[in-house]
């Protein structure tokens, strides 16, 4: 039960394999052109594979390979697909709009008005059911058609950067509504925001070019970043290295001992917040800690901490102290931290 | 408003350009014979003409709203070989005189037609009857209700459709409370443009229909008609057919498409205007 994916398209060199759970919800995530939105209209059925199979709930999406083409309709699948623009039918009213759904599944006009009633109720716009989409607002707009999407009681909800259109002032107030209408449904939601990842979703799927490169439980993606990408999602410094004798080498130059036995047969990853990376400009190396002399590549203010970039690491660090220390893009200086701040983990 | 941005002449020419197409439809307005107009626009063959006009030319409507949809559907969200040949094809009547498209009709449907000769083995005979200036003035017209359909449809696009069809919608039901409400406005402008250019159509209806008093002979051919012989008359119905055209621009220049300020089908509507 639930959801199982795997299709390819050779048009976009596109092949992804995954599972979902019943009630779960994936975030996917990934640089443009990565196939997140080629993933969703797979799913949708406004495309079809060149090879691949995907059942929900048992039912087969699509099934398409040598010597057999399965593919149902995108009415048949219980998919509904919520889009960055809320693409509400503008000579419908806000209320026609829900009971689109139900009314198109052969629900009687007064049982499927008291659905969309209900569903307008729950995503908080009862009192716009009579407004034609031009009269309403973006947040209202995309809460409608959150609630188009759910009369519509789909087995799967797919959402495309649904919050990516909406002012900064009321994506909040959206993400919260997602978060409780998502809860206990299993849905796939392509984004570009982090947060939606953090706060919306149970797992993780991260492409690149078309395939998966990282995917997991949402928390074990956020500790254990494998890919840059990930990384930078997490939050965290990534460099990549091999188990030695005394412990970890860094593909950078860092030396950081284990106390520990690493697997000496497998590529390492480190880890260490930029917070906890410090710069400076003597090579003198305290115990337990690591250092190693590069030159700065790129300096950029960032709320309140100036991100420092060397060594392929960044550093936060205080305004006054770059100031101090007179940081400037092409100076060398030495990048560190304490071994303590650091996790080391196999690919 | 505002000419400073613009070179002098080209307002100049813009003025002239102006003067060029309204001066005629003032003119003609001055030499209607007030006096006279009404028994002048009521007598018998006049009559017969104005409603013979009307009938042909909302029936020839009708013909062009019934085929020209599918075809504004058919261009516009399948994808076919030889799709842009059928596109030009169909745009042809636009640009072909209309007396050749008549003749081409005549060889046709005419009795020694290449459908009429079996029609006519049947007991049909289209060519000089009504049926025939319908025909000929739905062919003249329905280029205009699919070019101007087909550019709403496509302007449109087909994400609403997606959306439709994920929430349970069928084919038909999309189409029904999907697209067509969408380009309905371009729809009403499309219908409005080919009931005028069919009320207006002479050289088609001339050389298919002929030109038989209550039968064939349509507003347009009894302007020409009565211009040899009754000068007035032909200026009081002329004005007639000019009142429509006017009504005509009003709406189709009128009539907006959903949530956008610019006509729409752009490009039809504003060579009319």
């Amino acid at each position: 039960m639930g959801l199982a994916f795997s299709a390819t398209l050779a048009a976009r060199g596109f092949d992804v394999s995954f599972e979902l759970a019943p009630g779960e919800t994936l975030a996917v995530l990934g640089p443009n052109g990565a196939g997140k939105s080629t993933l969703l209209t797979l799913l949708a059925g406004l495309l079809d594979p060149t090879s691949g199979r995907a059942t929900l709930d048992g039912a087969v999406l699509f099934d398409v390979g040598a010597g057999r083409r399965l593919v149902t309709e995108p009415r048949h699948r219980g998919v509904a697909l919520l889009a960055q623009e809320a693409l509400l039918f503008p000579h419908l009213t806000a209320l026609e709009n829900v009971a689109f759904g139900p009314r198109s599944r052969g629900e009687h006009r007064a049982a499927a008005r008291a659905r969309a009633l209900d569903w307008l109720g729950r995503v908080g716009v009862e009192d716009l059911a009579r407004r034609r989409p031009a009269e309403l607002s973006g947040g209202q707009a995309q809460r409608v058609a959150i609630a188009r999407a759910l009369a519509a009681d789909p087995s799967l909800l797919l959402l495309d950067e649904p919050l990516a259109a909406l002012d900064v002032a009321v994506a909040p107030a959206v993400r919260t509504l997602l978060r409780e209408v998502l809860t206990g449904r299993s849905a796939v939601i392509v984004t570009h925001d982090p947060l939606d990842a953090f706060l919306l979703a149970d797992r993780v799927l991260i492409l690149d070019g078309g395939r998966i490169v990282e995917s997991g439980a949402t928390a074990e993606v956020l500790t254990r970043p494998v890919t840059a990408f990930g990384a930078r999602l997490a939050g965290l410094n990534l460099v990549h290295g091999r188990a030695t004798a005394s412990g970890f080498a860094a593909d950078n130059g860092l030396e950081v001992p284990s106390a520990a036995p690493l697997p000496a047969d497998r590529r390492l990853a480190l880890t260490v917040r930029p917070g906890s990376v410090t710069v400076s400009r003597s090579p003198d190396t305290p115990p337990g800690t690591s250092r190693v002399g590069a030159e700065v590549d790129d300096v950029e203010h960032r709320g309140d901490v100036v991100r420092v970039h060397a060594a392929g690491l960044v550093a936060d660090v205080a305004p006054a102290d770059v100031v101090a220390l007179g940081i400037t893009p092409g100076m060398r200086l030495f990048v560190g931290f304490r071994h303590e701040d650091a996790s080391i983990y196999p690919l | 408003m505002n000419a400073g941005s613009l070179p002098r002449w080209v307002v100049a020419l813009a003025a002239v350009g102006g003067l060029f197409v309204v001066l005629p439809v003032v003119a003609l307005a001055l030499r209607v014979d007030w006096a006279r107009f009404v028994p002048l626009v009521t007598s018998d063959s006049a009559q017969a003409a104005l409603l013979l006009s009307l009938r042909t030319s909302l029936t020839a409507t009708a013909l062009c709203v019934l085929v020209g949809v599918p075809m504004a559907l058919v261009l516009a969200r399948t994808a076919f070989r030889g799709q842009r040949l059928v596109r030009s094809l169909v745009l042809l009547p636009l640009v072909l005189p209309p007396v050749v498209g008549g003749i081409a009709l005549l060889y046709t449907f005419g009795r020694r037609g290449l459908l009429g000769s079996s029609l006519s083995a049947a007991g049909i005979d289209i060519a000089f009857s009504t049926a025939a200036v319908v025909m000929s003035q739905a062919f003249v017209a329905l280029p205009f209700l699919v070019l101007s359909l087909e550019g709403a449809l496509r302007s449109v696009g087909t994400r609403y459709e997606a959306v439709g069809s994920t929430l349970g919608a069928g084919r038909w039901t999309v189409l029904r409370r999907i697209t067509l409400p969408l380009v309905l406005p371009a729809l009403v402008s499309g219908a409005v443009l080919s009931f005028a250019r069919a009320l207006g159509e002479f050289g088609a209806t001339l050389t298919f229909a002929g030109s038989l008093e209550g039968t064939t002979r349509t507003l347009p051919l009894e302007v020409y008609l009565q211009r040899e012989t009754d000068p007035d008359a032909a200026v009081a119905l002329s004005l007639i057919l000019v009142v429509v055209a006017v009504a005509v621009v009003g709406v189709a220049h009128r009539v907006r498409p959903l949530g956008s300020t610019a006509p729409s089908s752009p490009r039809p509507v504003r060579e009319v205007r």
